[in-house]
């Protein structure tokens, strides 16, 4: 296995003593094959141990470890440090208030996410001695692409219009509202249909359509609220051109 | 929170777009064949004047323009907002403006052909 000593430069904010966020240098002695992940644990365990970050798998399943890297929001288990020269600047996630170092407070996106609903509304209630809502294989690939999403909040950090527009509930929810809409077992869409499709909602999505760039689980948010805004556009015309479609 | 009345631009905003994509490639294609002389014979313009002399031809023509025009505007406006320019009503109103008036323009063309 090959060596490499990998400069990374990481932004450091502790709210008890600083009264702002400052980069700190470290070298770092690498395998050739590791992630920044890694060099980061290393650091913690080796250097410095009071370096704080996020993470958990270290197999892109778990979405806690999202960072910026050199500028880009990346999850850092899947960030390879060979496809990086010179030094590699580490900071936390874009957009999202820094509690300490590389950790982000993500309060604004679990309140949106919760806004959306974004559980099954089933059409009908019925009790459990009537068995299971079934679904058939071709039922559930409508939705299962926007189901993979992992949480890790890397969407938001790459969306000019959440950075520029913090009321916007953003991707990864929006998204989430789109799996349960597509749902054959749900009947919540008209609900959710009052955050989706306000200006707060899709509208505020210009379709830069770096979420889908970004995103480690390819979801493609982008194609979720473009269809999104199809939907909510045929809704607009039913309820306000076609007399008595007023719902 | 009430709901957007957004599709009233966006649904012109997203046929334009697919028009967009359809027609205008092609367009500038031909009309750059025409400026080089090279133009194929049944795009003559004694037969171009006469599509567009015809009333089904004038609302294609239109269509397409008026669309295109309003696509481009409502896209320039979205990317200004994206650039940080907050002042939305005002670069909406001038770039929708200038998408009307270019539709009306085409509209008195058409109709004086």
């Amino acid at each position: 296995m090959k060596e490499r000593t990998v400069q990374l430069e990481v932004l450091r904010y502790n709210p008890d003593t600083d009264t702002e966020a400052h980069f700190q240098r470290y070298e770092v002695v690498c395998q050739e094959e590791w992630v920044v992940l890694d060099a980061l644990n290393k650091v913690k365990a080796d250097i410095d141990p009071t370096l704080n970050y996020r993470w958990s798998c270290h197999m892109a399943v778990c979405g806690s470890c999202g960072m910026m890297i050199n500028g880009e929001p990346k999850l850092s288990c899947h960030a390879f440090l060979r496809d990086y020269e010179g030094v590699i600047r580490v900071e936390p996630l874009a957009h999202f208030p820094i509690e300490r170092d590389l950790v982000t407070a993500p309060d604004d996106f679990m309140e949106k996410l919760k806004r959306v609903k974004p559980y099954v509304i089933p059409k009908e209630k019925k009790p459990i001695s009537e068995g299971e809502y079934k679904q058939t294989p071709a039922q559930l690939m409508k939705f299962r692409q926007y189901s993979m999403c992992i949480n890790c909040m890397l969407c938001y950090a790459a969306c000019p219009q959440y950075g520029l527009t913090p009321k916007f509930i953003g991707p990864a929810a929006l998204t989430l509202a789109h799996r349960y809409n597509l749902d054959s077992r749900d009947g919540g869409r008209k609900e959710r249909q009052e955050v989706v499709a306000t200006h707060e909602g899709v509208w505020e999505c210009t379709f830069v359509g770096a979420c889908s760039e970004v995103c480690p689980a390819h979801v493609d948010p982008a194609s979720a609220l473009q269809q999104m805004k199809i939907t909510s556009s045929i809704d607009w015309i039913v309820e306000h051109l076609i007399p008595g479609g007023k719902s | 929170m009430a709901k957007s009345h957004k599709p009233v631009v966006w649904f012109p905003f997203a046929a334009g777009g697919t028009v967009i994509a359809f027609f205008i490639p092609v367009i500038v294609l031909l009309t750059f064949l025409a400026a080089l002389g090279h133009v194929p014979a049944g795009l003559s313009y004694e037969r171009m004047h006469a599509f567009a002399g015809n009333g089904l031809g004038k609302l294609i023509v239109f269509g397409v323009v008026a669309l295109s025009l309003w696509s481009s505007a409502h896209r320039l406006r979205c990317t200004c907002y994206d650039f940080g320019l907050r002042a939305d009503t005002l670069a909406a109103t001038v770039l929708y403006v200038a998408a009307i008036a270019g539709s009306i323009a085409s509209a008195v063309f058409l109709l004086r052909i």
